[in-house]
This record gives structure tokens, C-alpha cells and sequence, in this order.
């Protein structure tokens, strides 16, 4: 049967007929609409002036470097360049393999670098940015035809990213004459915030997963032991934990062991974070009809072979928007560490500041890593919109 | 006769298993504490130190900058620590307060029929709930509270609320010498409005809760003016903030810490609490509002007696997690520098070297805040739960 109606025409209203309609249609919204106007106009006129004729912005191209890197020496900013390329690679091909029918996407991590490449860089700096969107798109033509060994080479290169980069930004010793070890002292800006996003997601998340099924366990012991666990990490706030790990992890062990400032940071992230994905992954398992267990029962699968096979990926299938949604936060509340001394994003803007020559410039300088920080976590939750609706989440 | 089944060997026999997993569990748990706190115990004895909590009787000797009940320098750590902890409780109580009123506003006007309203209510919760609070809370001090102008070249309203990078001032109430007989005559308010509302009860027992109170509020507000009227001399004198040398004096000032903290926290977790109402708008079905249209109620009316007594019980349990995270969230006080429990407790840790012990202390009334928070909200719940035949 062919499909010979079309849709109806909708009517288009010419613009008085729409303002009257949506602004204007009684008393009491032309009031609002008045009202609203005066708001936009007496805020947005002010920051806009502030921000075009007040405002000093010159503090952010000449730190740009520090926003983004921190104090990492300047000899071996080669290493970032070399990780941020892999990374770039990697995504192209995973992009290819897994979200091809999805266009915009991959056109947005494309133009990422270009637009990156607008800040004001060096040209050098520029032209590995867009030499950056090139690979992408490298690695998105090697893998559009992928096969399964493709496939799963892209998927351990995604897995081995992580600890790999640690360990190439953290070097291989004092004597080692091609890659010499870089103190995490010297880590911040962007890359740190980033490292403790990423390495925190990488591992809360199946200690997470572990405390869900913990909690779900009919195993008395391991299932108190998860709900004392989750409920206490989520009754106090990120802060207090952080400063454990700073003040008390020390004392916990041996005096032998010394342990880095900025691990100790990444664990009380990872601590925090765990409790609340558990919490989000068990909204998940909740989901799941009992009949699937039987079923599975059923079929001769053992306990785990169920868990694994059956009922964890739907449930995190399920989990998705919130797991999301918690990343987000993860990545929001990595600037709590600026607090205890690291320099991160937000903590490298007081190095910033105590530069004798951009005195006072708080308003700029926060206002911009604001804006940093919103565009990260806004792109997060476009992206994972976008593929929630691709994968039909929430409406089977 | 049937041969006896072979024994289950006990290593694949279900019922044991599962409780070897646990011994097994329980061990490594009581171990690895085991190992942790040795290590701790062995630290502090080289150190010199003990455990105990004695410590916090001594002299707190730090000044800290704004508290509602007394203290100085020579009182102890405990005090301090009560001190920091209402500082934490006020703010929460006045965060939760403006964060629900307008939390309410924007989840209503995200709904709203009105263009651009509704716009600008989408405009805020994408800006505010993607910042990263911490960084807003840094802005928002000292990149707008203390860059108001100084006392001298302060901004004032009316003549009577000062806005200075010294805090914002404005009139309040003295106390003067029939104060304390006026006090009596609120208490006869009260009794004089729960008076009404029984009698109101009594009468119609259908009579709606809102109505009691407005009618409640009515008598005390009569009982009050009244006795301020006729009592000889006002019983609370106006005092207005005035600019003495470099400073404000006179009135309420409050801080710039405080105000920024409390209006950063509001700013912030109306944003979620807005997304959290008009998620629980929508769940209440569209024929509820076609109804309630059909019965010839106006919009107010439809919102507030159809549709939010309804959508109340999809609010309640995100509602609560909120509250929580502003509960949690002021302890970011410590980077704008006000003296909350986080903050003073931190002071106390630096002053007397006992991390562990006041860490947990803390921890603990954290704990025991959100414990009393959700006990409430989930009574709250309760009540408001749809009643099933």
C-alpha cells in the first residue's frame, strides 16, 4: 500500500498573529512578556557590556597554555599531542563502527579540534589541532568496513587508552632517556580534570556495577556490607571524603608507602562515584521482569553466566541516561579538588591570578572556566541524548 | 530400594558455599580494616598521640566570622563546632526555602503557554544545571559579591539596603524595653490562630488546609498588630544600617560568604529541583487538566488544586534527594570561606593536628543530617501518598 496522503499543512502564522498568540494572548502573560523582556534586557544588556568593553580578556590566550595543560614541562608537551591523537583515532573508528547512521554526531567530533583550533593557539598548535580532525577521519575510513577483528582491536585500544596514557604522561623513570618521569605536581588544567574524569569513570564504574549486585546478593553479609557502604558514602558530601583520602589515607598506610597527592584525590573520587553508580545501575536491575532470571535458570546458565549474559546488559541498557547523567556529575565534581590543593582547572586559576600583571581579574578568569566546564558537560549530555533516542531508550 | 544419592562433596554443595563466600568476605574486610587501622595506631603512637575525642574541650583560640549563638576565641572546640554546625543548618533551611520557591517558578514556566517565559526558563536550567558548582559558587563570590562597591561609594535602595563588597546591609528590628511583653502577645497570636482554625474545624470538618492557614495567619497577624499598636512603646525599634568609617554598621549585615553561598546554592539547585517539577507536571495526565477545564476551574486554580496535589507525589522523593544535595553542597562554604561545620572543623583539624578524629566527627553529622532529612521527607511522603481503597 502506498502512502498517497500527505501530511497536512500546517498553518504558518505571519508574525503578529504568532506574538499576539504566544506573548500576548491574555492580560497576565502580556504582563509576563513585558516583565521577561525588561529581565533579559536589564541582564543580558549588563553582562554583554561587561563582557565586550569592561572585561580584560587578555589573561586567557597568554595562560592558555597553563588552562590546558598545567605546569607539564614544555619538552614533553609531545606526549599529550601524541595520546590526543591516538584518542582521535580511536574515536574516528569507533564512531565508524558503532555510531555511523549517526552523522551529526560524528560530524560534531569532527569540527571539535577546528573549533578548538579558533582559541587563540600558536599556528604550530593550530595545524595539529586540525591535523587532529584528519586522523579521525583516518581512523573513521579504516574502520567503516570493519570486521570483527577490527572491531575488537578498536575496542582494547579504547580499554588500553587509559592506563596507557597514564603511564606515557607519567614517564618511565629519572633515568629513562626517552621518556623521563613528569611528578603529578606538575599535572593540571584540562589534562588533570580530564585524567581524573576519565580514570575515575573507568574504574568506579564496575565497582559500581559490583556494589548493585552486592546490594541485590541473597547473600546477607556482602548485601549489608553494599547497603552500609552506599548509604554512607551517599550521606556525606564529596569534600569530606576527599580530605580523608588527603589527611587520613596517609595514616592508613605503612609509613614505607608514600602515596601521590593526586592518587589520593583520584580515590576519593572513585570511592564517592562508586556508591552513587551503584545506586543508578540497581534502578537499572530493578527494571529487569523476574521472568528473564527463570528463564535463564531455564536454559542451564549458571548464577553468573545469568548475571553476565542476561540481566547486566539490559539493565545497563536501561541505566544509560542516569549513568549518563552521573558521569556528568563525576566531571562537575572534579573540581572539588582544587580545594585540596591540586591543580586542576579550577585550581590553576589562582595561579592565574597571582600573576602580578592580571591582578583582579577573578571575574574573567572563573567566568571563562565556567564556560569550560558547561561546554564539556553540555556536550556529554547532547551527545548521550542524541544516542539515547538512537537506541530507543525509553520507548520500548 | 533405591540406592542412597552420593553425598554432595561440601565444596559444590550450594548451602556451604554461600557461607564460605561470606566468611571468606567478612575476613577480608575485618582483615584489610584490621591492617589499615594497625598501621594508623602504629603511626600515631610514633607520633605521640591517642585517639579520643578529649581534645575538644580545649581552647578553640581562632575567631571565626559570623555565628548565631555566642563564642569567642577562649571558648572550646566544642563550641566551635556547635557553632559551625548552625551556620551548616541555617543556610540549608534558607537554601532549601528560596531553592523550592524558585524551583517551583521555573518548573511552572518552563510549561508555561507563554513563548518566550517558557524559553527563558529553558535558557536557565541548561545554564545552570551543566556548571560545575564549585566554579559558579568561586565566580559568583568573588567575581561578583565582593566586586560591589566599596562602603564608601556603596549602592543603596531606598536609603536603606546597602550593597558593598562588605556585605549587604539592611534595616531590622531592635529590641526595646516592651520587647519581652510583646513576645507574650505573639504567643496569644499563636493560641488565638490555632484557636480559629479548631473552631473552623469544628465546624466544617471539609475545610481545606490552605484556608486554615490563611485564616490561622489572619488572627495572629490581628493579635500582633494589635499589640503593637496599643502597647506604650514600639516594641522593636527600626534600625537602619548606616556607613561608619570604612565599615556598615547598624541593622542586619550580612556577609558576602553567606550571601554568596546561600544564592549561589539556590541559583543552583533551583535549576534541578525546576526540572524535577515539571517532570512531575507532566506525569499528571492531560485529561486531569481537561477535566478540571470542563469543571470551569482557571489555570491558577487547575495547578493548584488538580494538578499539584498530584504531581506532589512524583516531586516528594527527587525533591528530597535535592534538598540532600544542598544539605551536602554547603560544605563547599569552605572555598568562599564561611565558617560552616566543614570550614570550622577544618580549622580545628589544622590547630590541633587531629585529622581522624574530627574527620569522622564530621562525616558522622553529615550522615546523621541526611538520616533526618530523608526520615522527614519520607514521613512527608507518607502523608501525600495516594490513598488506595
Amino acid at each position: 500500500m502506498t502512502n498517497t496522503r500527505s501530511r497536512p499543512v500546517e498553518a504558518r502564522p505571519d508574525p503578529l498573529t504568532w506574538l499576539r498568540q504566544n506573548l500576548f494572548n491574555n492580560w497576565w502573560n502580556s504582563l509576563l512578556t513585558v516583565f521577561s523582556l525588561w529581565l533579559v534586557y536589564a541582564l543580558g544588556g549588563g553582562i554583554s557590556v561587561w563582557a565586550f568593553t569592561e572585561a580584560n580578556w587578555r589573561v586567557i590566550p597568554v595562560n592558555l597554555r597553563l588552562f590546558l595543560v598545567g605546569q607539564y614541562p614544555l619538552t614533553e608537551i609531545w606526549r599529550i599531542w601524541f595520546l590526543v591523537a591516538l584518542l582521535a583515532l580511536l574515536t574516528g573508528s569507533a564512531l565508524a563502527i558503532w555510531a555511523a547512521s549517526y552523522r551529526r554526531i560524528a560530524v560534531g567530533f569532527a569540527l571539535t579540534p577546528l573549533l578548538l583550533a579558533l582559541l587563540p593557539f600558536s599556528l604550530a598548535n593550530r595545524l595539529w589541532l586540525a591535523s587532529l580532525t584528519l586522523l579521525g577521519l583516518l581512523g573513521w575510513f579504516m574502520a567503516r568496513n570493519a570486521n570483527l577483528s577490527m572491531r575488537r582491536l578498536v575496542m582494547w585500544g579504547g580499554v588500553l587508552w587509559v592506563p596507557v596514557s597514564v603511564l606515557i604522561m607519567s614517564g618511565l623513570g629519572d633515568e629513562n632517556p626517552f621518556l623521563p618521569s613528569v611528578g603529578t605536581n606538575l599535572w593540571g588544567g584540562l589534562l588533570l580534570t580530564m585524567l581524573l574524569t576519565i580514570v575515575g569513570i573507568a574504574i568506579s564504574f564496575p565497582l559500581g556495577v559490583l556494589l548493585a549486585l552486592g546490594r541485590r546478593s541473597d547473600l546477607p553479609i556482602i548485601r549489608w556490607a553494599s547497603v552500609a557502604y552506599i548509604e554512607l558514602i551517599r550521606g556525606v558530601p564529596l569534600i569530606t571524603l576527599l580530605f580523608m583520602a588527603q589527611l587520613m589515607l596517609p595514616l592508613f598506610l605503612p609509613a614505607n608507602v608514600s602515596i601521590d597527592r593526586v592518587l589520593r584525590a583520584q580515590v576519593g573520587i572513585i570511592l564517592f562515584s562508586a556508591a552513587y553508580l551503584a545506586e543508578n545501575v540497581r534502578g537499572g536491575l530493578q527494571a529487569i521482569p523476574k521472568g528473564q532470571f527463570e528463564a535463564s535458570y531455564a536454559l542451564g546458565l549458571s548464577g553468573v553466566q545469568t548475571t553476565l549474559l542476561i540481566i547486566l546488559p539490559q539493565a545497563l541498557r536501561i541505566a544509560i541516561p542516569v549513568l549518563v547523567g552521573q558521569f556528568i556529575g563525576l566531571l562537575k565534581d572534579t573540581s572539588l579538588v582544587a580545594i585540596v590543593g591540586l591543580f586542576d582547572l579550577l585550581g590553576i586559576a589562582k595561579t592565574v591570578l597571582a600573576q602580578p600583571e592580571f591582578l583582579g581579574l577573578q571575574r574573567e578568569v572563573y567566568a571563562f572556566i565556567s564556560v569550560f566546564y558547561w561546554l564539556l558537560s553540555y556536550g556529554m549530555s547532547y551527545i548521550s541524548q542524541r544516542l539515547e533516542s538512537a537506541l530507543g531508550l525509553g520507548q520500548r | 530400594m533405591n540406592p542412597k544419592p552420593p553425598a554432595i562433596p561440601f565444596w559444590r554443595d550450594e548451602r556451604i558455599l554461600k557461607w564460605l563466600w561470606q566468611a571468606g568476605f567478612v575476613l577480608l574486610v575485618v582483615g584489610g580494616f584490621a591492617f589499615l587501622i594497625n598501621n594508623m595506631l602504629v603511626g600515631l603512637q610514633k607520633q605521640g598521640m591517642t585517639l579520643g575525642i578529649s581534645f575538644m574541650s580545649g581552647i578553640a583560640s581562632f575567631d571565626i566570622g559570623e555565628m548565631l549563638i555566642p563564642y569567642d576565641r577562649s571558648a572550646s572546640y566544642w563550641r566551635a563546632f556547635q557553632v559551625g554546625l548552625l551556620n551548616t543548618l541555617f543556610v540549608s533551611v534558607v537554601g532549601i526555602f528560596f531553592s523550592t520557591i524558585l524551583g517551583i517558578v521555573l518548573g511552572v514556566a518552563r510549561l508555561s503557554s507563554n513563548w518566550l517565559v517558557n524559553r527563558l526558563s529553558a535558557f536557565y536550567l541548561e545554564l545552570f544545571r551543566n556548571l560545575s558548582l564549585l566554579v559558579f559558587l568561586i565566580f559568583w563570590y568573588l567575581g561578583v559579591f565582593l566586586k560591589l562597591p566599596r562602603v564608601k561609594e556603596a549602592v543603596v535602595l531606598w536609603d536603606s539596603f546597602y550593597f558593598t563588597n562588605r556585605g549587604i546591609g539592611m534595616p531590622w528590628g531592635l529590641p526595646t524595653s516592651t520587647w519581652d511583653a510583646y513576645r507574650w502577645i505573639l504567643g496569644l497570636g499563636l493560641l488565638a490562630a490555632w484557636g480559629l482554625g479548631y473552631f473552623l474545624r469544628k465546624r466544617n470538618p471539609l475545610t481545606s488546609g490552605l484556608a486554615l492557614f490563611l485564616w490561622g495567619l489572619l488572627a495572629f497577624l490581628a493579635v500582633a498588630v494589635a499589640g503593637w499598636f496599643l502597647l506604650p512603646v514600639a516594641p522593636l525599634a527600626w534600625d537602619l544600617p548606616i556607613v561608619k568609617g570604612l565599615n556598615l554598621n547598624g541593622g542586619k549585615i550580612l556577609s558576602p560568604e553567606f550571601m554568596a553561598l546561600t544564592s549561589g546554592l539556590v541559583l543552583y539547585t533551583a535549576a534541578f529541583i525546576g526540572e524535577t517539577v515539571r517532570a512531575g507536571i507532566l506525569s499528571v495526565s492531560k485529561g486531569q487538566f481537561e477535566a478540571a477545564r470542563a469543571l470551569g476551574f482557571n489555570d491558577w486554580m487547575t495547578l493548584r488544586l488538580i494538578v499539584f496535589p498530584q504531581a506532589l507525589r512524583v516531586i516528594i522523593p527527587p525533591l528530597t534527594s535535592q534538598y540532600l544535595n544542598l544539605t551536602k553542597n554547603s560544605s563547599l562554604a569552605i572555598a568562599i570561606g564561611f565558617a560552616d561545620v566543614f570550614y570550622v572543623s577544618n580549622t580545628i583539624i589544622n590547630q590541633s593536628g587531629r585529622a581522624v578524629e574530627v574527620i569522622v566527627m564530621v562525616m558522622l553529622t553529615y550522615l546523621s543530617l541526611s538520616l533526618l532529612t530523608s526520615a522527614f521527607m519520607n514521613w512527608y511522603n507518607q502523608k501525600t501518598r495516594l490513598v488506595e481503597r
